[in-house]
């Protein structure tokens, strides 16, 4: 199994030229930078939580600077997104 | 070795569908052009259903002559949801503060004036007095016509037969763009010359003189980028948020005609699969509408008070 996903490494390689490693690399850096967001918003879900249960009082406070903190570090995943675009279509 | 031959699989059948330049064989259904058509702007309104309705041309004119530079301002249809979204906006507003003016005079007001009002009082409190501090009623104006504009700009494109404008980036870039020139303009009122100069050329005090000509030279062009990349994010926040949320819609919806050729059983299965996602991304998008246009409002009263308040 891993020789074959070998050989259709060296053969999307040779087959298209440039083109398809570009995509390649673009799937793999898309991945990457949704796990990094994926566990930024995790952290920012684990203090949010916590907060509100030490302080129920204090949880519409908590509860707006986590939905502003989460757009924040979706807008780092979506720098990732962009450039990956770029990859694919040019 | 199940693994290898769907990988080999996959390697035959996506190089027609995933061809940069391909155009639609008979059997590969173009999704590439499908998406950079719905994504990318254009010069035509398109009001159809399956190939059913009307098409509005948009008109062409001559380019501009200026010097070297040749300025197409013909309008597309990135810049007719502009101008519609502008007007929305002075259609709104303009009737509620004559109402505030002379029927609501002191008192509190009642329909729309009164939900604009909610919002309007929630942004001059919570998002530019609290980040401006002194001088903040200044500001007030552009943050909320910032948000305003971009809240319509980015609902319109929910509609039906609608286009985001801010899904071209050059629509955010020329907002980030005046954001920029705004927050510098205001930091050198707030400061004077040498204090603005005091943001890019830092230096630390007390060092001996060799040591801070190696600050100096080290951290101006670190300064200077600061300056250009904030503004440089929020264009791309703006631009990837609005942009993804419609190609991640057009791929789902897209891929029930890839499963076309797959029989009826499968292809209803997809398509009913599709549509409920679909429709669940559809309402994360409204919110996302709403919450990237208070992002960028916020943001832009932040970078005014941080600049005002620079406490070197």
């Amino acid at each position: 199994m891993l020789y074959g996903m070998l050989a259709f490494f060296q053969d999307a390689g040779a087959a298209a030229g440039a083109g398809a490693f570009g995509q390649l690399g673009a799937g793999i850096g898309i991945g990457l930078a949704v796990i990094g967001a994926g566990i930024g918003i995790g952290q920012i879900g684990n203090g949010a939580t916590q907060g509100i249960a030490r302080q129920p009082e204090a949880a519409a406070t908590i509860q707006t600077a986590a939905i502003i903190l989460a757009a924040l570090i979706e807008g780092a995943a979506l720098f990732g997104l962009v450039i990956t675009i770029l990859y694919k279509f040019f | 070795m199940g693994l290898a031959g769907m990988l080999a699989w996959l390697q035959g059948g996506g190089g027609a569908a995933g061809a940069p330049t391909g155009g639609g064989s008979g059997e590969a259904p173009d999704l590439q052009g499908m998406l950079m058509h719905h994504l990318l702007d254009g010069s035509e309104l398109e009001f159809t259903i399956l190939g059913r309705g009307f098409v509005i041309p948009l008109p062409h004119w001559e380019p501009i002559h200026l010097g070297g530079l040749t300025i197409d301002l013909s309008p597309t249809k990135h810049v007719v949801f502009l101008v519609l979204a502008a007007i929305l906006c002075l259609a709104v507003f303009i009737p509620i503060a004559g109402a505030m003016r002379k029927k609501y005079n002191g008192r509190a007001p009642s329909g729309l004036a009164n939900a604009m009002e909610a919002m309007i009082l929630y942004f001059r409190d919570e998002v530019v007095r609290r980040n401006i501090g002194h001088g903040a009623d200044a500001y007030t104006g552009y943050v909320l016509t910032l948000f305003f504009f971009i809240l319509f700009m980015n609902v319109l494109g929910l509609l039906p037969f609608g286009a985001t404008a801010t899904g071209n980036f050059m629509v955010t870039g020329a907002l980030a763009l005046i954001t920029l020139v705004v927050v510098e303009v205001s930091g050198m009122q707030a400061l004077g010359f040498k204090g603005y100069m005091k943001t890019i050329f830092f230096v630390p005090p007390g060092l001996n003189p060799a040591m801070s000509v190696l600050m100096l030279v080290i951290l101006t062009p670190v300064e200077l980028l600061g300056k250009i990349a904030k503004p440089f994010a929020l264009m791309v926040r703006l631009f990837a948020n609005m942009m993804a949320g419609h190609t991640l819609v057009l791929s789902l919806l897209g891929l029930i005609f890839m499963f076309a050729s797959a029989g009826i059983v499968v292809v209803n299965g997809v398509a009913v699969a599709s549509v409920v996602m679909v429709t669940a991304i559809m309402m994360l998008e409204i919110f996302v509408a709403f919450l990237q246009a208070y992002i960028f409002a916020m943001l832009t009263a932040v970078f005014i008070g941080l600049i005002r308040h620079h406490a070197h």
